[in-house]
C-alpha cells in the first residue's frame, strides 16, 4: 500500500553558518511577550464545539478576548 | 463537526498562511447505504491512500475544479453495521465529506459523511495538553483580568511562533531584523542558522536568535546552496510578522 509521510513527520536538523549573539534590549522571546504583546501575537489551539460555523467560533473568541481582529486556520464545518 | 481550529489573534493572523496548507488528520464516522464487508470496506479505503483527484463539493469556498490532494495515511478504525470509523492524514484543503462520498461510489453502495472531528491542523493536535474549549477561554481570560498573573495566558494562548513550528526555519542576525520588517529580501550575511529540506520556491519561516518569526519567505536556494553563499539573496520575504522598529535599523539608506 502505498504511503508517504505527513508534513508533520518530517524531521529538521539544525544547521550553523555563523554565530553571533543577540541583544537583550531588543524584542522578547516569543514565551516572555508582556501580557497584551503576547495575546496581540497569540495563537488558541481551540477545540471546536459542533453547531456555529468556524467563522462565528472565531467571532465569539473575538468578543471573549475584546479583540479587534480574529482569524482561524482552515474552515471546519458546521 | 469538531475539534482543531487554530484561532490567530490581532498580529497572528498572518500566520494563516501557513496553517492552511499544512497537513491536517481527521476521525471521520461514515455512514453506508447498504450492507458491505469489512474485507471490501478495507481493501476500497486503501485505494484511496496517496494522490486522489478530488472535486471541491457544491458548498464549497473554493472554485469548483478537479484538484490533486494527498492522502498520506487512511486507516480503519472499526465498524458496527453500516458506520465506518476511520482515520484519515492529508493534505490542507481535502474535503472529507467528498471523500466519504466517492468512498461510497467506488462501493457501489453510496455512503456519506457522518460525524467528523479534526484531531490535527499542521503543528496544532488534539490531546496536546494545549487544546481548550470555549469555555475555557471564557474563563482563563476572566481570571487573567482578575489576578493579572501572566502565567494564567499562557495556559490558553500560544505565541504564534507555534504556528510554525512545521516550517522550516532560518536564524538570522539582529543586524538582519529591521530590513526584513521593511520587506528587504534576507541575504547570505545575514544568515545564522538554517533547518535542512529548503529547497527552490519553499516557504521557510525566519526567525530571531530569540526565536521570534520576523517573517514568512520564499527560499530561492536549497539549504545546501544557503550554509555556502557568502553573498546574494537567499529568500524573499512573503509576509512580515514582527512590527518595524522592534530591532534596530542597521542598514544606509540609498541602499534596498
Amino acid at each position: 500500500m502505498p504511503r508517504s509521510i505527513g508534513p508533520w513527520e518530517i524531521e529538521r536538523k539544525l544547521l550553523v553558518k555563523a554565530e553571533d549573539k543577540t541583544n537583550p534590549r531588543y524584542g522578547h522571546k516569543p514565551d516572555e511577550r508582556p501580557a497584551e504583546e503576547y495575546i496581540r501575537y497569540g495563537v488558541i489551539n481551540l477545540d471546536k464545539p459542533a453547531g456555529p460555523t468556524s467563522h462565528e467560533v472565531a467571532a465569539w473568541v473575538k468578543r471573549i478576548l475584546k479583540l479587534e481582529r480574529v482569524g482561524h486556520g482552515g474552515t471546519l464545518e458546521t | 463537526m469538531t475539534g482543531v481550529l487554530p484561532v490567530t489573534l490581532e498580529e497572528s493572523r498572518k500566520v494563516v498562511q501557513a496553517l492552511l496548507y499544512s497537513g491536517k488528520e481527521y476521525v471521520c464516522l461514515m455512514k453506508l447505504h447498504d450492507e458491505i464487508t469489512e474485507d471490501r470496506v478495507n481493501a476500497v479505503l486503501g485505494e484511496f491512500e496517496d494522490e486522489i483527484y478530488q472535486r471541491p463539493p457544491l458548498r464549497a469556498s473554493v472554485k469548483r475544479q478537479l484538484r490533486i490532494r494527498r492522502i498520506y495515511r487512511l486507516d480503519f478504525l472499526e465498524m458496527d453495521g453500516r458506520n465506518v470509523l476511520f482515520k484519515v492524514g492529508c493534505e490542507g484543503g481535502t474535503y472529507i465529506r467528498k471523500l466519504c462520498y466517492d468512498i461510497g461510489e467506488v462501493l457501489g453502495c453510496g455512503a456519506h459523511m457522518q460525524e467528523l472531528r479534526r484531531t490535527r491542523a499542521g503543528p496544532f493536535v488534539e490531546g496536546s495538553g494545549n487544546i481548550v474549549t470555549l469555555h475555557d477561554v471564557a474563563y482563563f481570560f476572566m481570571e487573567w483580568q482578575r489576578q493579572k498573573e501572566d502565567e494564567i495566558l499562557r495556559k490558553f494562548i500560544q505565541p504564534m511562533e507555534n504556528a510554525l513550528a512545521l516550517v522550516a526555519k532560518i536564524y538570522i542576525r539582529d543586524s538582519a531584523v529591521d530590513a526584513v520588517c521593511h520587506g528587504a529580501n534576507l541575504t547570505a550575511p545575514g544568515v545564522l542558522s538554517l533547518e535542512t529540506g529548503i529547497s527552490h520556491d519553499s516557504i521557510v519561516a525566519v526567525l530571531t536568535l530569540k526565536g521570534e518569526a520576523v517573517a514568512l519567505a520564499r527560499a530561492v536556494a536549497s539549504t545546501e546552496e544557503i550554509v555556502n553563499m557568502e553573498h546574494g539573496v537567499v529568500a524573499e520575504t512573503k509576509r512580515v510578522l514582527m512590527r518595524r522598529g522592534t530591532y534596530p535599523k542597521c542598514w544606509k539608506s540609498g541602499e534596498i
